[in-house]
């Protein structure tokens, strides 16, 4: 307090005790920096300037008096000074430095939440500015707030000044502030308005360790801030004594957002998503894991309704400076929070705000109807927490499944809804839970909740999973047709065929008409022959990994087919005719015809076959050199297989993940 | 006087190993302690690598004594994820007995998994979680005694 002592302007300034407090709680919240002796931010102190309602003539020359003008900033001495001059100008005397030498009532500012509410878009700028300041309150607004009855104790702790006074205007009334009026705390507690920027958070987090009383008019605040709404005041809420309780504004207002993260009320929102949302409220992130860590109650990497409101409010009470607990508090639980959304309220206009909250409990608590009815008549808290309880660790062990189930989820990969929703259906639990958009399950093999969970259900599920990929791999794929056989067995008729052909002609009756006489015709000789040769080349590997082989020849194959089938017509006809001759020999003609067109044949047969004979040769070596290819290339396939699985093996044991 | 664990799951998949987190009850020869768990993790990955293909199964996570030296016993665990937890226990405390450590290591894993649920963590951040702090705390006490 020595700069108040110490007059800029060269004036010994007798502050008392309270007017040094006041002063002193004032310049903090308008100076820029944590220093002591930096100046007070100019738009800080213009505001508070204003809020004092002052005329602008007399507060330009407060300004000028105390020294501002002439130094350029405003620090701690002509803060104080103008302050005073605030003070005695308030009070009805002129503007002058003689006026400020005498005792002077306090300065009073009004408005000034106000405009600050309406200035700061960002939860980062409203605090609650809950101070502790262990000594005598500061009685700043001690005037304005006599009508309501406070005391001018030091022990009151007086809300702020934007208070619920009766003369002031309806928006102050959006402060739920009335709570905590009467009461008198040990003197602990003050409630500033939101007003300024609060550094004295910053200080008092140590101090406060319990930062609770009228809290909730600053989540209030906060909410109507942030969702940049006005709403009626709802000042029935009678949960003065704890911050960590969640009114109805408040709770619509995380409804809000909630929704707009993730239309589904029933269902989750996934970590990341949270994540990136709560980012946004620039707590810095060791804060916010704190925050995640307590409200987080399953464990699960993602946050239902109930969840969801109680980390907000924990965003929203750290931005107001209160510290974190170490514990979720009894009335953040999401047993509690969903309790609370069923019992029913006490201002009936309220009662829609909660309807959409209803179904989800609702929900989630099919088989409790009976019981939920009789939470709904009978308001205690004591029924419905135990009957939360058991659901809880009834819900516990499907979203142990479900989670578990994830084993194999990547880090920050989302995981397809649908995998989820086949396990979960393969665990058939009776409380239907809705995961449609489940959580970004962070390398969670195995999750833990407060009850201990059974582990061996995560055997269960992964026994499952694996059942289910196994039933998954395809079939064998069936045997193929073997056609090389039945080509074989008609290879080799047809050998038998070649070689009776020349023997014995006559009488011989054609073969099959699948199995056309191709000797006879030397173009279907060599046809035939080519087809041969291939499946004599299949016969000797009869290696399964000459399928390969057997492929191309199989498609080598079908060609020939048709060329067979063309000449198969021909074959036949020339079977016939050498047939028809045969037979009308043999039936009708004498030995002496028959002989004819068979020496004939004979001779003709005889330059077919050597022809035949001499391009089946080459055929052959054609297709035996192939087949020594791809017999080497077969080789080398297995040698890089081996090379490759004695790497898999030897690098397996460094590298596995 | 009751020297016991010094705890520290180490992230291997960088092959860097550096700690996590450690902590140790009580804290005096806090180093030694340091040491101690940095020249086993050696043993860690030697059993690791031992294992080859080895089912990874829920059982083989624990590792067993590493190795007893002097006048502790080092005890080792490792999860899927190649985080290893290693526990330093001093040898005159024979009342701890194997089942023990392995409870403990799986509380350990357990809480670990919790941390990894927080999407603020970035595995292979340190650990500063209030939660497994004060996990670990009580079972540092619940065993020392």
């Amino acid at each position: 307090m020595e700069p108040g002592a110490a007059a800029a302007p060269a004036l010994l300034l007798p502050l008392s005790e309270a007017e040094q407090q006041c002063y002193a709680e004032l310049f903090a919240r308008c100076r820029p920096g944590p220093a002591p002796e930096a100046a007070a931010g100019g738009s800080g102190v213009a505001e508070l300037f204003r809020a004092s309602q002052l005329p602008a003539d007399a507060l330009h020359q407060i300004t000028e008096l105390c020294g501002a003008k002439r130094v350029g900033y405003f620090g701690p001495a002509q803060f104080y000074v103008a302050l005073k001059l605030i003070a005695a100008a308030q009070s009805g005397l002129p503007v002058q430095l003689e006026s400020i030498k005498s005792e002077l009532p306090l300065p009073r500012f009004v408005a000034l939440k106000n405009d600050s509410e309406m200035r700061y878009g960002t939860p980062a700028e409203i605090h609650g500015a809950k101070c502790q300041i262990p000594h005598t309150a500061l009685d700043k607004n001690s005037f304005k707030r006599a009508d309501e009855g406070d005391k001018l104790e030091t022990k009151s702790p007086p809300m702020s000044p934007i208070g619920s006074p009766p003369a002031s205007p309806s928006s102050y009334q959006r402060v739920p502030l009335s709570y905590g009026y009467s009461k008198s705390r040990s003197g602990h507690e003050q409630k500033h308005g939101a007003s300024y920027e609060s550094r004295h958070s910053a200080h008092q987090q140590d101090e406060s360790a319990v930062g609770n009383y009228g809290a909730k008019s600053a989540h209030g605040q906060l909410s109507r801030s942030l969702s940049a709404e006005k709403e009626p005041q709802d000042s029935s809420s009678n949960y003065s004594d704890d911050p960590w309780r969640i009114t109805e504004e408040q709770r619509d207002y995380y409804l809000n957002q909630f929704k707009t993260l993730q239309p589904d009320l029933n269902s989750f929102i996934s970590g990341t998503v949270a994540k990136n949302f709560f980012t946004k409220s620039k707590l810095p992130i060791p804060e916010l894991s704190h925050i995640w860590e307590l409200s987080d109650v399953d464990c699960d990497g993602a946050l239902t309704l109930a969840e969801f409101c109680a980390a907000f409010h924990l965003i929203v009470a750290r931005k107001n400076g209160y510290p974190l607990p170490d514990k979720l508090p009894e009335t953040l639980l999401p047993d509690y929070l969903q309790t609370a959304s069923l019992k029913p309220i006490r201002d009936c206009a309220l009662f829609d705000s909660y309807s959409e909250s209803l179904p989800v409990s609702q929900q989630t608590r099919d088989f409790n109807r009976t019981e939920l009815e009789t939470v709904c008549e009978d308001p205690t808290n004591s029924e419905p927490l135990i009957l939360f309880d058991v659901m809880t660790s009834v819900i516990e062990p499907k979203t142990s499944i479900e989670e578990v189930s994830d084993k194999s989820a990547l880090i920050q990969a989302a995981n397809s809804d649908d995998k989820q929703a086949l396990k979960i259906s393969t665990t058939a639990k009776t409380i239907p839970k809705e995961f449609q958009h489940l959580a970004v399950k962070t390398v969670a093999h195995e999750t833990n909740t407060l009850k201990a969970r059974p582990r061996s259900r995560s055997y269960s599920s992964t026994s499952i999973e694996d059942a289910m990929k196994k039933g998954e791999e395809p079939p064998t794929p069936p045997p193929r047709p073997q056609k090389s056989h039945s080509r074989a067995s008609s290879l080799d008729l047809n050998k038998i065929f070649q070689q009776t052909t020349q023997a014995v002609r006559s009488g011989w009756l054609p073969p099959p008409p699948a199995l056309p006489p191709r000797p006879f015709v030397s173009q279907t000789e060599q046809v035939s022959e080519i087809e041969l040769h291939p499946q004599m080349n299949r016969v000797p590997p009869q290696i399964e990994e000459s399928s390969p082989t057997k492929k191309e020849i199989l498609p080598t194959q079908p060609p020939s087919k048709p060329i067979r089938r063309k000449f198969r017509p021909e074959n036949q006809m020339l079977e016939n005719q050498e047939l028809s001759p045969t037979i009308s020999v043999t039936s009708s003609l004498p030995a002496v015809k028959s002989h004819h067109p068979v020496q004939k044949q004979s001779s003709k047969q005889k330059r077919a076959i050597q022809t035949a004979i001499r391009k089946n040769k080459e055929a052959n070596a054609v297709l035996a050199r192939l087949n020594s290819e791809l017999q080497q290339q077969l080789k080398e396939v297995h040698k890089e297989r081996i090379a490759l699985e004695t790497q898999l093996e030897q690098l397996r044991p460094v590298t596995v993940l | 006087m009751e020297r016991i664990a010094l705890l520290s799951p180490v992230c291997s998949p960088r092959l860097q190993n550096y700690p996590l987190y450690i902590r140790s009850v009580p804290t005096e020869n806090e180093l030694k302690f340091h040491y101690t768990v940095h020249t086993s993790l050696d043993v860690v990955d030697e059993k690791i690598s031992a294992m080859g293909k080895a089912l990874v199964d829920q059982r083989e996570l624990y590792l067993g004594l590493l190795y007893p030296t002097e006048d502790y016993k080092v005890y080792g665990y490792v999860t899927n994820s190649k985080v290893k937890f290693v526990m330093v226990v001093d040898s005159s405390n024979t009342a701890l007995r194997d089942n023990e450590i392995r409870s403990m290591f799986r509380k350990l894993h357990n809480s670990y998994t919790d941390i990894m649920c927080n999407p603020f963590y970035n595995p292979g951040d340190c650990i500063h979680s209030r939660a497994f702090d004060n996990m670990v705390t009580s079972m540092m006490m619940q065993y020392v005694k």
